[in-house]
C-alpha cells in the first residue's frame, strides 16, 4: 500500500540535459539520444513486471465461447453491481473510520491518544480472510453470540432478527476494518504536515475546529485521502478469500467460476480485463482528482503548535471514535484467535512450525528488498530521465495490485513456462541436453509474482520520499561541490530513509499475509503459515487453523509497529516536537 | 536415496495426506516430495509445464478433475494387478489413467428433532414445497455441489434437473453460505431443518475436540437418499501418474500402496471416508450410520457434465 508522505506526490522533473542544436531534427535527435539506458531500464524493467497483466490480457483477446451470453443472461449483472458495491462501500468505511481517527490523533489530546497512534494500525496485521472466518465463528446462527440470545431469551429461529454476517454489508464491514489502517495512515502524514500557518490563520479568522477541519484541513487532505481510498478499493476489488466465504458473487469469485466450474479460461481471462477496466477507471480517477487539488507548503520545518486538548465529553467521544476500529478490528478477532490457539496449540503445533515461520518470514523479507531495489530503480530512472513513455511503462507495471493474487500467478506461470521450454528445447536441440525447468516452480517465480503485485506499494513510497527531496536540494549541494555520489549518501539517503522503511515494512506485511499466488507457485515441500491456515480453514477447522493465523498477525505486528514509529519520524517538524 | 524419490501434486490438504506418504517413505525407502493446492491449478500447473514436470503423480479430491486431466493429455494408462483386484470398476478409469482410492458420499442431513425419516426420501423430494425455508444449501462454487447436479443431470435429464433445482433454491431457508460444516452446524442449531453435505465432515464433527461441534453432530441424523433409484451420490477421490513421470516405477509402487489395505484402513479410520476396496469395513462412525445403496454412475460422468451443472445452477439462481 501506499504512503505518499506528503500530499500531491509525484516525481519533479528535472530539466533534460541539454542539447545543443536547433531544429526539428535536432530535436528529433534529442528525444532519440534521450532514450538511454535509464529510459530503456525503466521501460524494460515495468513491461517485465507487467508480464502476468499482459499475459491475461493476450488471453482475453481470443474469442470466447457461448459462456458469456449465459454469462449476461443470469450471473454478470450481479457480478458488476457487487463489486462496484464492495469497492464504493469499503472506500466510504475506510473514510469513515480512518478520517476522524487521524484528525483526533494528530491534533488533539485525549485520553489514551499516544497508545492509539500506533495501535490504530495493528489491524493491518490480520489478513482479511481471517478476520471473516472469525466474525463468522462469533456471530452466525451457529455462533456462541445468537446461541447466547436464544438461550438467555428462549427464542427460535422466527423470534428475532439479527445481522447476517455473511452478506455484502458484512464483506464491507470485514474489509473495512481491515483497511482502514491506509487510509488512517496517510491522512495523519497529511494533517500533521499541514502547515501551521493556515491553520493559524484560519483561527485569527476566527474559524471553530469543526470549521478548521472541513473547510481547511479536510480539503488540503485531500489528495492524500484519494490517494488512500483508491488503494483501498483495489484491495477491495482484489479480495477473493472474505468474498468467496460469505457467498457473495463478484468479479473475482466470477472469474474462478467461469474459468474452474465452466472450464473456460478465455472468459475467465475476459472478465479479468472487464475488472481491470475498473481498476484503470480508479486510477485515472484518481489521478484526476490530485491533479485538481494540488497543495505546497511552502517550508519544511515548521513549529507545531501544541495539541488542541479536547474537554468533557468531547474527551470520552474521541477516545470512543478510536477505540472503537481498534476493537473490532483488532482486539476482538485476535481475542478470538488466541482463545482458539490456546485451546488447539498443544495439538497442531509441531517440529513443522518453524519451517512454515522461517520461510514466511524469509519470503516476505526477499521479496520486500528485491521490491525495493526495483520501486528505487522505477523511482529514480523516472527523476533522472522524465519522459512519458517511461512513466506510462511504470503505470502499466502498477496494474498488478489490483489482480487477484491467483490470476496474478496464473499470469506468472505461463509465461515462465514458455520460457523454460524454449530454453530446453534449445539446448536440447543444440546441446543434447535438457534443461528442464529453470524458473517453473522455483522460489523465483513466487518472488515474480510478488513484484507485479506489490511493487506499487513500494513505488508510491519510494516517490513521495523522491518528491520531498526538491530538484534545487541536489543542485545546491552539487553548487557547494558535493560529488553525485556524496548527494546521494549525504542528501538522499538522509532524506529518504523514512520512506523506504516504510516501503519495506509494508510490503513485507503484504507478503507475510498473501495466499492465494504462494499457494500456487510455492515449490515442492515448501508451504507458509498463510498456506497452514488456509489448508486447515478450509478443511473447516477454523480452531485448528488459529496457532498459524495468529502467528502470521503477531509476525505483522513487529513491523507495523516500527512503521508507525518510522512514520513519527519522518515527518517534518519531528525535531521541533517531542 | 537409493531408493529414488517421487514427486506429488496434491489437491489433497497436507494433513489428510502426509501421515500417508510419510509411511510409505517409511516402508519402501522411497522420499516423497509435496506440493498441495486446488486441483484446478495443478492440473493448469501440469499442463503449462509439459514435458518437463518434475511430478510424477496427481492426487485429487474429485473424479471429475481426475478425468480433465486425462483429457488434457497429462496421465498415462497404468497397467497394476494389484490395483485391478483392489478396486472396483466404477471406480477407476478403464484404460487405468486413474484409480479412485477413497469413496466420499453426499446423503441428506436431517435434525433428529424436527424430521422424520420417513418425510425424506430422495434428492428430487427436497424440491418439494413442503420443505419451503427448510434448506440449508452450500453456495454452488462447491465441487461437491457441482458433481452433485451433475449426477441429476446424468439421471434425470437437463430439464428436470433445472426444474428440480429451481425448486430447491425456492426452499432455501437462507441464501448458501459457508462449508460443509457450517450446513451442518446451521440444522443443528435450527436455522433450517436438512442438508446435503459429505459424510466425513459429520465424521469429523462426531469426533471433534470441541464440544460444541460434538454437541451439534449429536442433533443431526444421516439418511441415505434414493435408495429406491439412482442410489446416493458419491465421489472418489484418486489419483494417476503423469505422462511424463521420470519416476514412474515409484509413482506405480505409491499408488499400489494407496490402494493396500494398510491405507485404506488408514483413509476409513483417519478421513472417515469409504474405502474403495468393499472388502475392508468403514469406521465405526461410518458403520453406524448404516449401509446405503451408493450412485454406480461411473464417476468419469459427472466431470463431463460439471459446466453444464453450473450454468444450471446459475440459471436457477442457486448463488
Amino acid at each position: 500500500m501506499t504512503v505518499s508522505l506528503e500530499p500531491g506526490a509525484s516525481a519533479p522533473r528535472l530539466a533534460t540535459s541539454p542539447i545543443a542544436g536547433h531544429g526539428f531534427f535536432q530535436w528529433l535527435r534529442a528525444q532519440w539520444v534521450g532514450l538511454d539506458r535509464w529510459v530503456l531500464l525503466v521501460v524494460g524493467v515495468s513491461l517485465l513486471l507487467a508480464l502476468p497483466v499482459l499475459t491475461v490480457f493476450v488471453t482475453a483477446l481470443q474469442p470466447a465461447g457461448a459462456v458469456w451470453r449465459h454469462l449476461a443472461d443470469t450471473v454478470l449483472a450481479d457480478y458488476v453491481r457487487n463489486s462496484l458495491l464492495l469497492m464504493l462501500g469499503v472506500g466510504v468505511g475506510t473514510l469513515l473510520i480512518g478520517v476522524p481517527a487521524a484528525w483526533l490523533t494528530s491534533i488533539h489530546e485525549f485520553p489514551g491518544r499516544r497508545l492509539f497512534e500506533w495501535m490504530l494500525l495493528l489491524p493491518m496485521a490480520i489478513p482479511a480472510y481471517i478476520i471473516a472466518y472469525t466474525y463468522t465463528g462469533l456471530l452466525d446462527f451457529a455462533g456462541p453470540v445468537q446461541t447466547a440470545l436464544r438461550e438467555s431469551f428462549h427464542w427460535s429461529r422466527q423470534d428475532y432478527w439479527f445481522p447476517e454476517i455473511r452478506s455484502l454489508p458484512g464483506a464491507v464491514l470485514m474489509l473495512a476494518l481491515v483497511l482502514y489502517p491506509y487510509v488512517y495512515l496517510l491522512a495523519r502524514a497529511a494533517f500533521l504536515e499541514q502547515s501551521v500557518a493556515v491553520l493559524e490563520v484560519s483561527r485569527s479568522l476566527g474559524a471553530g475546529p469543526w470549521r478548521r477541519f472541513h473547510a481547511v484541513s479536510l480539503p488540503m487532505a485531500r489528495p492524500a485521502l484519494i490517494a488512500g481510498v483508491s488503494l483501498v478499493q483495489m484491495e477491495a476489488l482484489a479480495d477473493y478469500g472474505t468474498v468467496q466465504y460469505f457467498g457473495v458473487s463478484t468479479f473475482t469469485t466470477g472469474i474462478f467460476r467461469v474459468w474452474y466450474g465452466m472450464n473456460d479460461s478465455i472468459a475467465a481471462a475476459q472478465l479479468a480485463g472487464l475488472l481491470l477496466l475498473f481498476v484503470f477507471a480508479l486510477l485515472v480517477f484518481e489521478r484526476f482528482s490530485r491533479r485538481l487539488a494540488r497543495f505546497h507548503h511552502t517550508g519544511n520545518r515548521q513549529f507545531r503548535p501544541a495539541r488542541l486538548a479536547l474537554r468533557g465529553r468531547w474527551r470520552w467521544l474521541a477516545t470512543l471514535a478510536c477505540l472503537l476500529p481498534l476493537l473490532f478490528g483488532f482486539l476482538l478477532p485476535a481475542g478470538q484467535l488466541a482463545i482458539w490457539a490456546f485451546r488447539t496449540a498443544p495439538r497442531m503445533m509441531d517440529g513443522r512450525f518453524w519451517h512454515l515461520l522461517s520461510h514466511s518470514l524469509s519470503l516476505a523479507l526477499g521479496a520486500a528488498l528485491l521490491i525495493l531495489a526495483l520501486a528505487l530503480l522505477l523511482g529514480y530512472g523516472q527523476r533522472l530521465r522524465p519522459r512519458p513513455l517511461a512513466r506510462a511503462a511504470v503505470r502499466g507495471a502498477g496494474l498488478g495490485y489490483a489482480v487477484p493474487g491467483t490470476v496474478v500467478a496464473i499470469g506468472v506461470m505461463l509465461p515462465l513456462a514458455a520460457i523454460d521450454r524454449g530454453v530446453d528445447g534449445w539446448a536440447r536441440q543444440w546441446l543434447g541436453l535438457s534443461t528442464g525447468l529453470l524458473l517453473s516452480g522455483t522460489v523465483m517465480a513466487l518472488l515474480f509474482a510478488y513484484c507485479t503485485r506489490f511493487l506499487p506499494v513500494a513505488l508510491h513510497s519510494v516517490e513521495a520520499g523522491l518528491a520531498r527531496i526538491r530538484p534545487s536540494m541536489d543542485d545546491a549541494a552539487r553548487a557547494l561541490g558535493a560529488t553525485p555520489r556524496a548527494v546521494l549518501w549525504r542528501v538522499h539517503i538522509p532524506m529518504l530513509r523514512g520512506s523506504l522503511l516504510t516501503a519495506v515494512l509494508l510490503v513485507f506485511v503484504d507478503v507475510l499475509k498473501e495466499l492465494p499466488a504462494t499457494l500456487i507457485l510455492r515449490p515442492f515441500n515448501f508451504n507458509t503459515l498463510a498456506v497452514r491456515t488456509y489448508e486447515l480453514a478450509s478443511d473447516e477447522r477454523l480452531a485448528d487453523s488459529a496457532s498459524f493465523a495468529l502467528a502470521v498477525v503477531l509476525a505483522g505486528i513487529g513491523p507495523v509497529i516500527l512503521l508507525s514509529r518510522a512514520i513519527g519520524r519522518s515527518r517534518p517538524g519531528y525535531d521541533a516536537v517531542s | 536415496m537409493a531408493a529414488g524419490e517421487v514427486n506429488v501434486y496434491s489437491a489433497r490438504k497436507e494433513d489428510l495426506i502426509k501421515p500417508l506418504l510419510d509411511d510409505f517413505s517409511k516402508q519402501t525407502g522411497i522420499a516423497i516430495n509435496l506440493v498441495t493446492d486446488k486441483e484446478e491449478t495443478l492440473l493448469q500447473r501440469l499442463q503449462s509445464e509439459g514435458v518437463n514436470t518434475p511430478a510424477d503423480v496427481l492426487l485429487t479430491t474429485d473424479a471429475g478433475r481426475l478425468a480433465a486431466a486425462q483429457k488434457a493429455g497429462v496421465l498415462q494408462a497404468v497397467k497394476s494387478e494389484m490395483l485391478a483386484a483392489k478396486i472396483p470398476a466404477a471406480y477407476r478409469d478403464p484404460d487405468g489413467y486413474w484409480y479412485g482410492l477413497s469413496v466420499r458420499a453426499r446423503p441428506i442431513i436431517y435434525a433428529k428433532e424436527r424430521v422424520k425419516p420417513a418425510d425424506l426420501s430422495s434428492y428430487e423430494a427436497l424440491a418439494d414445497p413442503k420443505w419451503k425455508g427448510k434448506v440449508c444449501v452450500r453456495s454452488s462454487d462447491s465441487i461437491y455441489n457441482q458433481s452433485l447436479v451433475a449426477g441429476r443431470i446424468s439421471h434425470d435429464g437437463e430439464a428436470k434437473a433445472e426444474e428440480w433445482a429451481k425448486g430447491l433454491v425456492a426452499n432455501f431457508a437462507r441464501s448458501p453460505k459457508g462449508g460443509d460444516r457450517d450446513q451442518i452446524k446451521a440444522v443443528a442449531a435450527g436455522e433450517c431443518d436438512v442438508t446435503l453435505a459429505n459424510t466425513y465432515y459429520l465424521g469429523g464433527m462426531v469426533n471433534a475436540s470441541d464440544e460444541a461441534e460434538k454437541q451439534a453432530a449429536a442433533k443431526v441424523a444421516v439418511f441415505w437418499p434414493n435408495a429406491a433409484t439412482s442410489g446416493a451420490h458419491v465421489n472418489v477421490s484418486g489419483a494417476g501418474v503423469t505422462a511424463h513421470a521420470r519416476n514412474r516405477d515409484n509413482a506405480v509402487k505409491l499408488l499400489e500402496f494407496m490402494a493396500s489395505d494398510a491405507a485404506q484402513r488408514w483413509y476409513a479410520e483417519t478421513n472417515n471416508e469409504y474405502p474403495v476396496n468393499p472388502a475392508m469395513p468403514p469406521s465405526a462412525t461410518l458403520k453406524a450410520w448404516g449401509e446405503f445403496k451408493a450412485d454406480t454412475l461411473n464417476v468419469a460422468k459427472l466431470g463431463e457434465l460439471n459446466a453444464a451443472a453450473v450454468q444450471l445452477m446459475d440459471r436457477a439462481g442457486w448463488k
